[in-house]
């Protein structure tokens, strides 16, 4: 079986700038990886080029053996970026509508209308999007990055600006994603969080892979442990 | 924020259709959100049919109306209208994705850029054609020229430059989504390219409203004009994946 993710020797330049340094890093199926690091380390660079937005400079990056602009490799691939990536001037359920026809769901407004249900936002389900709270948009945007129930999860950030409460409900969803067996890789700063669900981290410094390998006991107790020991000074 | 109800897995993916039956149905997805988008909003719309209204009002205080050379004018003057009104329209269209980074959603999908490209094409085509349809009545009564004479010709003459007009606007639309000055850069990039189509849309728009028929030496104009639309069209067709994923 192939793996979920495979990055292997990528380089990202900006001018002169090397963002990403010989990155090589690997996500079995089914498992979560967690990339760590301190801002301006790569971790969104990196997480854009496996999503496809972005090309490496050198290297090669596969999803489930394919490459990620492969229409087979984005149709099993959910993303959350920094923005919710739905429309303000559209409705709640024609964002998911219409994000469900372009992954070709076999009945897109039932999918649309069950994930509705699913967020809490069945009752506002003909509401303009720009009239919607901030807790009830980034729920919008985990139905649409959740709609197509992609095998794999990436995800920048998920849990910046969410209340306890909201972290708390992503978290339960993540981790019913990873018992169905989908992958998870999620750059973070929110160790505790993060290494709760994680089952592999990899430390990004300066655009290199500082450390990678399997969540320990001692993370999960001091969620500053990786940085103590493989962090920059 | 409610519970989040997790649910055993049920597949809904189909297997992939191929690109010949996901293409048309992908482009009309796209088209059909930009317009439904636009129908809301209507800032680009109204903004380009009020330019185009308040040019057509200036020009005519400036040319007098009875006068022959009015009339040898009259294309030009009514494409350069075009042409200004339209970028305000092809401004928006790539724009509109900025806002809660919904380009990213898009490049996401499991759709080509050709099937972008297309859909925001076909919706641009829609909005800049029916602002040009609503225009055309008030050009014929402030230069006083009968427009409607060589109809189905001029509409004709109308659909192949909108397409052209509308497939380099996207293209550089989509160029220059990440540029901060995008509104002065959009027009500088853009009426450069489109000056053969621009010509021909010039010449034979004079030409019709004069009354004359499409033959001899305009069929020439509609050649380069069915030329300028294809080539194009092929060109944004094959390289909008490496605008998108630059």
């Amino acid at each position: 079986m192939s793996q979920a993710v495979a990055v292997e020797g990528v380089w990202k330049f900006y001018g002169d700038f090397p963002a990403l340094r010989d990155i090589q890093l690997r996500a079995e199926p089914g498992a979560c990886l967690a990339l760590i690091g301190r801002n301006g380390a790569g971790k969104t660079t990196l997480l854009r080029i496996m999503a496809g937005f972005s090309q490496p400079g050198r290297g090669r990056v596969s999803i489930f053996g394919r490459t990620p602009r492969e229409a087979e490799a984005r149709r099993r691939m959910g993303f959350i970026g920094h923005g919710i990536s739905v429309y303000d001037e559209l409705s709640a359920l024609e964002n998911l509508v219409l994000f469900g026809r372009l992954y070709d769901l076999p009945d897109p407004r039932r999918a649309a209308e069950e994930w509705l249900e699913r967020t809490g936002l069945a009752h506002v389900r003909d509401g303009l999007v720009r009239e919607f709270s901030r807790g009830m948009r980034q729920r919008l945007a985990v139905a649409r990055a959740f709609l197509h129930e992609p095998d794999l999860l990436l995800m920048d950030e998920p849990f910046t600006a969410l209340d306890d409460r909201a972290i708390a409900v992503l978290q339960s969803l993540l981790r019913h994603a990873l018992a169905e067996g989908r992958t998870i890789v999620m750059s973070t700063h929110q160790l505790r969080e993060a290494l709760e669900l994680a089952t592999d981290v990899a430390l990004l410094s300066r655009g290199r892979v500082a450390f990678t390998g399997e969540r320990t006991a001692e993370m999960l107790a001091d969620p500053g442990w990786v940085y103590a020991h493989y962090g920059e000074s | 924020m409610p519970a989040i109800e997790t649910r055993p897995r049920r597949r809904t993916r189909p297997a992939a259709r191929s690109l010949w039956t996901a293409l048309p149905r992908q482009v009309a997805v796209i088209a059909w959100k930009d317009l439904r988008a636009e129908m809301r909003t209507k800032e680009a719309v109204n903004a380009s049919f009020a330019f185009a209204l308040v040019i057509l009002l200036l020009f005519s205080f400036a040319f007098d109306p009875a006068e022959e050379q009015t009339r040898l004018i009259s294309g030009g003057l009514l494409w350069i209208v075009f042409a200004f009104a339209g970028t305000l329209v092809l401004n928006r269209s790539f724009a509109r994705e900025l806002p809660n980074d919904c380009l990213d959603a898009l490049v996401a999908a499991p759709v080509s850029g050709a099937a972008i490209f297309l859909g925001k094409a076909l919706a641009n085509f829609v909005l800049l054609t029916a602002v040009e349809l609503v225009s055309l009545p008030v050009f014929g009564i402030f230069y006083n020229v009968r427009w409607t004479e060589q109809f189905w010709p001029l509409l004709l003459v109308v659909a192949l430059a909108t397409w052209g007009v509308t497939v380099i606007g996207t293209v550089f639309s989509a160029l220059t989504v990440n540029i901060r000055l995008r509104e002065v850069m959009l027009p500088l990039l853009v009426y450069p390219v489109l000056i053969p189509a621009l010509m021909a849309a010039m010449q034979l728009t004079t030409a019709l409203v004069a009354g004359e028929p499409l033959a001899g030496d305009l069929l020439a104009w509609l050649r380069l004009l069915v030329g300028f639309d294809v080539i194009f069209t092929a060109l944004a067709l094959l390289l909008m994946e490496t605008v998108l994923v630059a």
